[in-house]
């Protein structure tokens, strides 16, 4: 590759831009640039056509798998209105449901993680370093492989709490919680450290406490971080399926857009496809506005080492 | 924040000073505080008492310590700091994490499976209730079906004594007072009950037929059951608990000995179910490598998972370097919008994208088949080896915007120096990307290469939203097939899919997949020396 910078460092240390270059002709902008559009063009149509394909399956009026082939060939919002006709069926209660499962679960575990992460990076105390390293080995246990310890667990508690038992959405949100810690607070405690002590120490001199100077300043000065939690928590809740199907999976009112949309196909393929589809495309699009909107941050959380 | 009339300045300050000595945040959080604490330690009594009831002692015992800390940490202002900090998150960790760590290694050396879910009492109870008849010529107590919180109770009258006593489902008879009789001598009202009318009964019937209200806390001593409301008979098993032989005897003086295995024993050896949970040691350990009905299909699903793990972990890493490697050129135009479409599938709802995939691979009706292969009817789901294909293929599509994201990122860092200096000694384009940029980028990205492994290990969604494991092993009884990984395994295994419950195999599976993840995230981790950045 014969790739020429457009700038280059002066023997002073100084970064200079290269004189213009001559326009490139035809044969050597294939060789350079168009390649790589030819390339990315693949990458996109890879990328994107499963997603066009099923914004056009959920608009085509015959139902089915098999009429979903041609694309966009008709075009009826019908999927939709009969999406939140059928009562054995409540897709709009399994909006709610994943929305106030997934939004409390990121809402709490940003808050846990934050104040958590402040204790590490503010304070010290015995047994932070361990802390910080017990914290990092127990994720190594992922909380699905305890998927059946925690029906048991919650069966139990269920005889004491009923609205904590199998089936209650509550309950679902507090086994979530139950990974709050972790990466997240991992992930925090770095970027807290990066905002400078003498901050605090100043507000500490004008007699704000610890509440208020976690609250008022540091807060606002880590929000990148606490968004980029949020989302990872927001998203991870919102495809968990595994505790999901387990806890709240048994009645149709508590269930998931996970489990439900995974009904939906799993028992009919063809017949159900069109109406699947459209459920699909309006259970993605909270998720995918999150992630767009939050973009930037999320691909420098991204290289701190969080995976989707 | 908490006065409203307005104050002198010197009224103000010594306000603010009190404020601070009691609570640094002022007096609203106190309050809040406060409450919060009041509603947990509110449901800690209620628990305690339960369990207290329940004799339930450990868990009594995690309980009153467990809020007591709790307690210790938070009333005490500006005390125990980083406590306060820590603890919320950490009692969620403690009980989700923790504990269900410990538990699971615990029900991994039981049998708890369909038939031995129940401890060692409720199965005794739940063999005997199988097996009961009418005691012959017992007497008949008039009765009426009742209601007292939400539950079904039976008020009947003692034959012999005419004491009136009440009992449920749950509690067994005891007496009480104030019943008000009919004319015929049945109970028609009584003090915090509401009696119900014939109409009811007709009504509940199910209900009231399922009624068996236990005549003393000794299930020997049987139970009362009525099939009208109005009068109830003594019911006792045909067999019954002998303490002392430890084991169940029938009333011809048949004798079921304690198997030693969490059951009772027929007389020709075969188990009285239920049985109850009882431990094994390793043997679902030892089953899981040993016997071949279940070692078989493990053994391929590790394989499988292995290298489905390891092969996504290649292929994605390498579109996304690749794809990373070619935009990486300033003059290209038009780069920002490649971009935000290449993010697409990672922005998409992974649960979704299993889904969508599995219609386009429909054999039948699928857009592969049908429009891309021109009506092609190729298995790509339910064939071994194309299921795999397909599975790597999706996962291709869902993992490579995220290796690009990255090696974009470390891309960028590499410092321009390094590859001028390689461009004058003469090395070739692949020379520099060999010897010089990939060892440059794997500083910053092998810990994510582990992390990536370590996810795709337990990938669930995928794998069961695509194929659902299948298509099935035909020489196993398990429900195991060719595209399972272990996680997938455990989940069916442990019945969660429909069909047999083997908590106990299951869990054992866990353990497994958790040694083979954590100690290859150990070895790797500690090669990067990550672990030795810490704090």
């Amino acid at each position: 590759m014969s790739t020429q910078p457009t700038t280059f460092t002066a023997h002073d240390g100084t970064v200079q831009e290269l004189p213009a270059q001559p326009r490139m002709g035809f044969a050597k902008w294939l060789g350079v640039i168009g390649w790589r559009h030819l390339i990315g063009i693949i990458a996109v149509v890879f990328s994107a056509f499963p997603l066009v394909y099923v914004v056009s399956a959920s608009l085509n009026p015959s139902g089915t798998l098999t009429g979903s082939n041609q694309l966009f060939s008709e075009v009826s919002i019908d999927a939709y209105k009969n999406l939140f006709k059928d009562p054995s069926r409540p897709y709009g209660q399994w909006y709610i449901n994943t929305l106030i499962i997934a939004g409390v679960t990121a809402v709490s575990t940003v808050f846990l993680g934050a104040i958590a992460a402040f204790a590490f990076s503010r304070m010290r105390f015995k047994g932070r370093r361990m802390g910080l390293m017990s914290l990092l080995l127990v994720q190594m246990f992922p909380q699905l492989l305890a998927v059946v310890a925690i029906f048991l667990l919650l069966t139990w508690i269920g005889d004491i709490f009923p609205i904590l038992g199998i089936g209650s959405r509550l309950a679902l949100i507090l086994v979530y919680l139950g990974g709050a810690l972790g990466v997240n607070t991992y992930l925090m405690y770095g970027f807290f450290n990066t905002v400078p002590s003498s901050l605090d120490e100043a507000a500490k001199v004008d007699g704000a406490g610890h509440a208020r100077i976690f609250f008022t300043i540091i807060l606002r000065l880590v929000a990148p971080i606490l968004a980029v939690v949020g989302l990872l928590s927001f998203i991870g809740s919102f495809n968990e399926y595994v505790i999901a199907s387990v806890v709240v999976g048994n009645s149709a009112d508590t269930q998931t857009l996970a489990i439900g949309l995974f009904q939906y196909v799993s028992s009919e393929t063809n017949s159900n496809w069109v109406i699947f589809s459209a459920g699909a495309v309006l259970a993605a699009l909270p998720p995918m506005a999150l992630f767009i909107w939050l973009q930037k941050y999320i691909v420098a959380g991204l290289t701190a080492g969080a995976v989707k | 924040m908490s006065a409203k009339t307005p104050l002198s300045v010197e009224e103000r300050e010594v306000a603010a000073t009190k404020a601070h000595a009691t609570y640094s945040g002022g007096l609203w959080p106190w309050v809040f505080k406060i409450a919060i604490l009041g509603v947990l330690d509110a449901g800690a009594l209620y628990a305690a008492l339960v369990l207290l009831n329940e004799n339930s002692w450990g868990a009594l015992a995690a309980v009153v310590i467990g809020t007591a800390i709790l307690n210790i940490i938070f009333i005490p202002p500006n005390r125990f700091l980083p406590a306060k900090y820590l603890a919320p998150g950490l009692v969620f960790l403690l009980i989700f994490q923790v504990l269900a760590i410990i538990y699971t290694t615990y029900i991994a050396f039981t049998n708890q499976s369909d038939g031995h879910i129940l401890n060692r009492d409720d199965a005794i109870a739940a063999v005997m209730a199988q097996k009961v008849e009418r005691v012959p010529d017992s007497p008949s107590y008039k009765s009426a079906v009742a209601e007292k919180d939400g539950q079904l109770w039976l008020i009947v009258i003692d034959p012999a004594t005419k004491a009136t006593s009440a009992g449920s489902n749950d509690t067994p008879l005891a007496e009480v007072t104030g019943v008000e009789l009919s004319a015929t001598g049945a109970p028609k009202a009584a003090e915090g009950f509401t009696v119900l009318s014939f109409a009811d009964v007709v009504k509940r019937t199910q209900e009231v037929r399922a009624l068996r209200v236990p005549i003393t806390d000794d299930p020997n001593d049987g139970y009362l059951s009525t099939t009208t409301g109005t009068s109830a008979f003594i019911f006792r098993s045909t067999i019954t608990y002998d303490a002392a032989k430890k084991a169940m005897v029938g009333s011809d003086g048949t004798i079921f000995p304690d198997g030693g295995r969490g059951s009772f024993l027929n007389p020709d050896g075969t188990e009285l179910t239920p049985g109850w949970k009882v431990g094994i040691g390793f043997e679902n350990f030892t089953k899981a490598f040993t016997d071949k009905a279940i070692a078989q299909p493990l053994m391929r699903v590790m394989a499988w998972t292995f290298a489905f793990a390891i092969l996504s972990v290649l292929t994605t890493f390498a579109l996304g370097l690749f794809l990373a490697i070619m935009f990486n050129e300033p003059r290209m135009r038009g780069q920002k919008w490649y971009r935000v479409a290449m993010i697409l599938p990672y922005a998409f709802p992974g649960f979704l994208s299993g889904l969508v995939w599995a219609g386009l691979f429909n054999q039948e009706f699928g857009f592969i088949n049908q429009i891309l292969l021109n009506g092609a009817a190729i298995p790509w789901l339910t064939d071994p080896w194309l299921g795999k294909l397909a599975i790597l293929i999706v996962n291709l599509w869902l993992g490579f915007p995220y290796m690009f994201l990255v090696a974009t990122g470390a891309l960028q860092s590499i410092p321009d120096e390094a590859l001028e200096a390689a461009k004058v000694d003469g090395a070739s384009p692949w020379q520099t990307f060999m010897q010089i940029k990939l060892p440059l980028l794997m500083i910053p990205l092998a810990p994510l290469l582990i992390s990536s492994f370590a996810f795709n290990f337990n990938n669930f969604n995928l794998i069961y939203m695509l194929t659902r494991g299948g298509p099935q092993f035909a020489d196993t009884a398990l429900n195991v097939g060719s595209t399972d990984i272990l996680i997938s395994m455990v989940y069916k295994v442990a019945g969660f899919d429909g069909g047999r419950h083997d908590f106990g195999l299951a869990s054992a599976l866990s353990i497994i997949v958790f040694l083979i993840v954590g100690s290859i995230s150990y070895l790797g981790f500690r090669q990067t020396k990550t672990l030795e950045n810490l704090a």
